[in-house]
This record gives C-alpha cells, sequence and structure tokens, in this order.
C-alpha cells in the first residue's frame, strides 16, 4: 500500500476512535451536561481565580465507580441524582456540608428534601435543581387532550408517533403512576404489572432515546410525544418551536432533582464549598436553570429575582405548587430492586 | 561476548515496544479476564472464579440477543460494505487517470475528518421522516406517506456502511494497483473473456484486500456503540450498548467484563477464519 493510502486509513481509523481528553485544572467537579455551559462556570471562575475541571458523566454507577478507583483529593464536588445520594454516603463519597450556611430556607419546601439529602442528621448534599418526567408532545401533530392522560398518551392512535426517554427509573415511575401505584410502592410484587405496560409502551414507540436524541426526534417530527420528557426536553426549543410542549396527565408525573456535594477527601473544601454556595445562590440558580444543556426549576425560588418574565413562562414558574402537589419523587429502589427493575427495563428494550 | 552484546541491543530495541503490550494490553486483558469471573454483593466486587456471569448470557433474554443482533448488522455491514466498497475502488484504481487518482482518494474520505458523533446525527436528520429522503421519495411520488427509517437496524446499517466503505474502499484500492496489469493481459492472451478473467485472475489476487478490510470493518462494527445508539433509536440492543448499561448504571464490571470477553471470542473467531487470506502487514 502505498504512502497515501496508508495515511489515509490511518488517518481514518483514527478519528473514529478519538476521544477527547480533558486537562485537570484547579476544581475538579463531577457534573451532568448542565453545569458544562460557561455562562454558568465563568462567573465563579473569575471571583474566585480559578479554572474548573469539568467531566460529565452518564449514570450514577459509572460516576460511583470513578470515585471510588480515584485516590483522595482528585475530585472536589458531585453533581447527583437526588435519589442516589444515599448511595454515595454508604460509599463514604460525600463529605459533610454545614448545613447553616445553605441557603435552603428560600428553596421551594418540597426539593430541600432532607430525607435524601441528611443522613443521620449530617447533611451531605444539597438539591440544586429540579423538573419533571412526564410527557413532551408537538401540539400541532397531537390532540393536547389526549395527553392529560397516560392511558391514552400509548395508545393505539400515537402508534409510531411515541419516543421513551432511555431512562428506566422515570419510565417505570410513570407506568407505574397509569397503574395507580405510587412510585414509592414499586416493588417486585409489581412488576409484572409494570412490565405489562412498559410492554404496551415500547410497541407504540419508534425509539427509546437519550436526552438529545429524544430532542432531535421531537424536533424534526420524527416523533410527536416523548414519555418522560418534560420542560427539560422542551424548553431550549421554545423560542423555535413554541409547539413543542408539555403537561403533567391527570395520573400524575415523575419529579426528578439533581444535588450537589462536596466529594470526601477533597484537597481544597474551602473551595469545593464555594462552589456548592455559589451553585444555590440566586445568581448560579437562575443560570443553571436556563443552562444551554438543559433547563430546570432553580431548587432556590430566590432565582426568580435574576429570570426574565420569558424565562419563567417557559420553566412555568407560577404552576410549580400545582405541579409538585401532583407529581412523586423518582423511584427509590434498594440494590436487589435496582437490579430487577433494570433487568426488566432491558427486557423490555430487547422486544 | 558478542553475541551476547548484538542480543542485549535487540532486546533494548524490542524492549519499548515489549512493554507497552505488556502495560496496555496483556495486563489489562489479564485483568478483564479475571474481572469476569468476579461477582457483585451489592455494590462490593467480590473476586473469585464464578461462572455466574457467563450462566447469565443464557438465562438473561436480552443479553443472548444483544449478541444475535450484534452478530446480524455486522455481518450485514460487512457484506454490504464490501459489495459497494470493490467497484468504488475499482473505478479509482483502473477508470480515474492516475495523477486524479490521489485527490479522488482524498475527496472520498474527506466527509470522515468530521465528527463521528456529528455524522451519525446528520444521518438521522437524513433519515427523519421530514428528512431528505423522505422527502424526495414523497415528491417524486414514490410513496404517499414517509417511511420509518431512523431509529431502525436499517438506520444503524446505512450510518454504518458510510464509514466501512470508505474503509474497504482504500484497503481494496491499494491491492488493485499493486497488480501487474499482466495478469488481466496474459488471461486475455488465454482466451479468458472480462467476467473469467476477474473471476478467475483478478478476485482471488484481490481476495487478501477484500478480507483486510472486511475484518477491520467486522472489528470496529461489532464494538461500536455510538451509531447504534444514535441511529438505531434503542429499538434493539448492541452488546456495546449493554455493557455501557452494565457499566454506567449498575457498575457491574464483572458483567461487563464477561460481555466484552464474549466480543473478543467472537472476534477472534472472525479471525481466524479469515487469516488464510489476512494481510494486515500490507496496511
Amino acid at each position: 500500500m502505498n504512502r497515501l493510502t496508508s495515511t489515509l486509513l490511518t488517518t481514518t481509523i483514527l478519528t473514529s476512535v478519538a476521544g477527547v481528553a480533558s486537562a485537570q485544572d484547579t476544581l475538579n467537579a463531577l457534573v451532568w451536561c448542565d453545569h458544562m455551559d460557561p455562562e454558568l462556570i465563568a462567573p465563579f471562575e473569575a471571583a474566585h481565580n480559578v479554572t474548573v475541571n469539568l467531566r460529565e458523566y452518564e449514570g450514577t454507577g459509572a460516576a460511583l465507580a470513578l470515585l471510588e478507583q480515584s485516590r483522595p483529593g482528585d475530585w472536589d464536588v458531585l453533581v447527583i441524582d437526588g435519589i442516589d445520594v444515599f448511595r454515595a454516603v454508604d460509599a463514604g463519597i460525600l463529605a459533610p456540608l454545614p448545613a447553616d450556611e445553605l441557603p435552603t430556607a428560600d428553596f421551594f419546601p418540597e426539593v430541600v428534601m432532607d430525607d435524601v439529602n441528611t443522613v443521620d442528621g449530617v447533611t451531605y448534599a444539597v438539591t440544586e435543581k429540579f423538573g419533571y418526567n412526564t410527557i413532551s408532545y408537538n401540539a400541532a401533530r397531537v390532540d393536547p387532550a389526549d395527553m392529560e392522560s397516560l392511558a391514552t398518551v400509548w395508545s393505539e392512535t400515537y402508534q409510531g408517533r411515541i419516543s421513551i426517554y432511555d431512562y428506566y427509573l422515570p419510565v417505570m415511575g410513570l407506568a407505574a403512576l397509569s397503574e395507580g401505584i405510587d412510585t414509592a410502592d414499586i416493588s417486585a410484587d409489581n412488576l409484572d404489572t409494570l412490565g405489562d405496560v412498559m410492554a404496551t409502551m415500547r410497541s407504540r414507540a419508534a425509539s427509546v432515546a437519550g436526552v438529545v436524541a429524544a430532542q432531535t426526534a421531537l424536533a424534526t417530527g420524527e416523533v410527536d410525544i416523548v414519555v418522560g420528557g418534560g420542560e427539560w426536553l422542551t424548553a431550549v426549543l421554545a423560542e423555535e418551536q413554541p409547539d413543542l410542549t408539555w403537561t403533567i396527565p391527570s395520573e400524575g408525573a415523575v419529579r426528578w432533582t439533581q444535588s450537589l456535594g462536596v466529594v470526601e477527601g477533597t484537597q481544597q473544601p474551602d473551595l469545593a464549598l464555594e462552589f456548592v454556595k455559589y451553585i444555590v445562590s440566586p445568581e448560579g440558580q437562575a443560570r443553571l436553570a436556563t443552562s444551554s444543556c438543559f433547563w430546570g426549576m432553580p431548587a432556590n425560588a430566590a432565582a426568580g429575582d435574576f429570570l426574565t418574565d420569558e424565562q419563567k413562562a417557559v420553566l412555568r414558574w407560577d404552576e410549580q405548587p400545582d405541579y409538585l402537589a401532583r407529581t412523586q419523587l423518582y423511584p427509590a429502589p434498594d440494590d436487589a430492586l435496582d437490579m430487577a427493575m433494570q433487568d426488566l427495563w432491558l427486557d423490555t428494550l430487547a422486544q | 561476548m558478542f553475541a551476547m552484546g548484538q542480543r542485549a541491543k535487540g532486546w533494548g530495541f524490542v524492549a519499548p515496544a515489549l512493554i507497552w503490550t505488556l502495560a496496555f494490553f496483556i495486563v489489562p486483558f489479564i485483568v478483564m479476564g479475571a474481572m469476569s469471573f468476579a461477582t457483585l454483593d451489592g455494590r462490593n466486587l467480590v473476586w473469585g472464579l464464578s461462572f455466574d456471569n457467563y450462566a447469565a448470557l443464557a438465562e438473561r433474554r436480552f443479553l443472548w440477543r444483544a449478541i444475535v443482533v450484534s452478530l446480524e448488522i455486522t455481518v450485514t455491514v460487512t457484506i454490504v460494505s464490501v459489495l459497494l466498497a470493490y467497484p468504488l475502488a475499482w473505478i479509482i484504481a483502473f477508470n480515474v487517470p492516475p495523477r486524479w487518482q490521489r485527490l479522488v482518494l482524498l475527496l472520498t474520505i474527506l466527509p470522515f475528518w468530521t465528527s463521528y458523533v456529528v455524522r451519525s446525527y446528520a444521518w438521522l436528520l437524513v433519515l427523519a421522516r421530514e428528512g431528505v429522503v423522505n422527502q424526495t421519495l414523497m415528491n417524486i411520488g414514490l410513496i404517499a406517506e414517509p417511511l420509518t427509517l431512523a431509529n431502525t437496524r436499517f438506520a444503524t446499517v446505512t450510518g454504518f456502511v458510510h464509514f466501512f466503505v470508505m474503509l474497504l474502499t482504500l484497503t481494496i484500492y491499494a491491492n488493485l494497483v499493486q497488480l501487474s496489469p499482466n495478469y488481466r493481459r496474459a488471461a486475455q492472451d488465454l482466451g479468458a473473456n472480462a467476467f473469467q478473467t476477474f473471476r478467475h485472475v483478478i478476485l482471488p489476487l484481490t481476495l487478501p484486500g477484500i478480507v483486510t478490510g472486511a475484518f477491520l470493518t467486522f472489528v470496529l462494527c461489532i464494538g461500536d456503540y455510538v451509531t447504534p445508539q444514535i441511529l438505531g433509536g434503542n429499538t434493539e440492543l448492541t452488546v456495546p450498548q449493554v455493557i455501557m448499561v452494565q457499566l454506567g448504571r449498575r457498575a457491574d464490571f464483572p458483567l461487563a467484563a464477561a460481555l466484552a470477553i464474549v466480543l473478543m471470542g467472537i472476534v477472534t473467531l472472525a479471525y481466524l477464519a479469515a487469516a488464510r487470506w489476512l494481510r494486515l502487514d500490507r496496511l
């Protein structure tokens, strides 16, 4: 093979497998994609004259495994699914936070969630953002009245026009709600019932999609409904495609929360705490709520002073009391039930 | 003394490669193999010699199904890519003037200098219900309703083929241009027609290029996570997708390791099947 073809072949193969390396800087944060927005991070970096090294992860399992294999001090702060805080505490990954220095008095009361963020009287994390896994849809292409009941959302009418959000916990939570089962009551005894609901849901769906794929599918008209969607899915598209909207059906929906904590063993506890305090401050919360990756409600209600009326309208600020009352937290299974739920989910995907 | 010096020098030259292979292939492989026999107790890893993870392949339907789906997609992609790449390589090698060949090759692979992920999402838009393909078919009256092309196995195969045709074109082209024109002339002198010349002379001589490219296609395709995840829409799961679920959500490294070992086993079988014709040294 001549040199040109060798070079082209090598280039082609390498571009297919090339990853992105990230440098390690002063404050190391293991986060979700909404924290990757420079609009959110730059003010903190400027105020403290530091660089925040952000690494996005997928799935609590991956984050915990990464932290368990890291040396103490490798990571300083961690964003984690609210329902998984107890797992991180069990694994000794989170350090105590000074609860009296956190502005939780200004938070929406339903998302302070002491029972999640506090273990044995010690606060290990603080809620930073919340929202809903519910039904997103294109109002121009479906009957909005049908979206007010989960029974009609995945009915035959919408065969092949549905995408299911690719995360088993909220989707199984919605399946449970459709059967009148509270998310907290999901157990091994009712998994068969949920399996039947998900099989129906799956048979109607054109795809099972992650955040970007679900947004793309809805925006391009590939599907008209996303089961498990919500404001986090459609808010960033609101300006360009106002027909993309979301609702909480009569059966209710699932409420997601994300928490932020300081990693045990950090070499910079003061700076890490400052980062936490910045993120839950009204200014930080407003920026996090409208992050370029996905929007969501700020836990701190004082962020309302830093959001425009248009932004609050997209977030449906005024409807939050009703939404908070009608939604339930993610299912929070123990390890054995979690494994059983994941097996059921994968079986459903493989159907 | 001289021989010993030479031997030491030889080891000195190969030592970096040996250390590299040991550190980044042999040791990780041994760890992965050992991990596949470990188990999870809650979230705690228990090292041992358990075959539970391999038994799970038979017991859990979605695991076995993922292996079957991966093989079906990979074999389809490999065959389709070879069928498309061979004529393309032939045209470039024999119908494009030599002075233009480098430029044509460069243009052929130019799209692949963009991000693999971006390219996959681009295909998603092309194949969408309101994408270019459906709109064109509807405009010319071939279909009345848009076809479901995105989020299907067809989309996954299309995304893969788009990439691997170029890879195969390069390996087959490299083989074709090395062929002396005298082979064709000799066959024709002996009375062979064009098809017979291709069937009995050209094809056998270019088989190493085809098999080498096909093997690379097989290896890269069966281990790929991005394309089935983006274009397949999770309508069916491949082995890399299931491995990602084990790692990302469950942190079940033992089961993920067992699946990776199975994947390596499949690749090894593919290598053994193709070994007779493989000419990786020509790359």
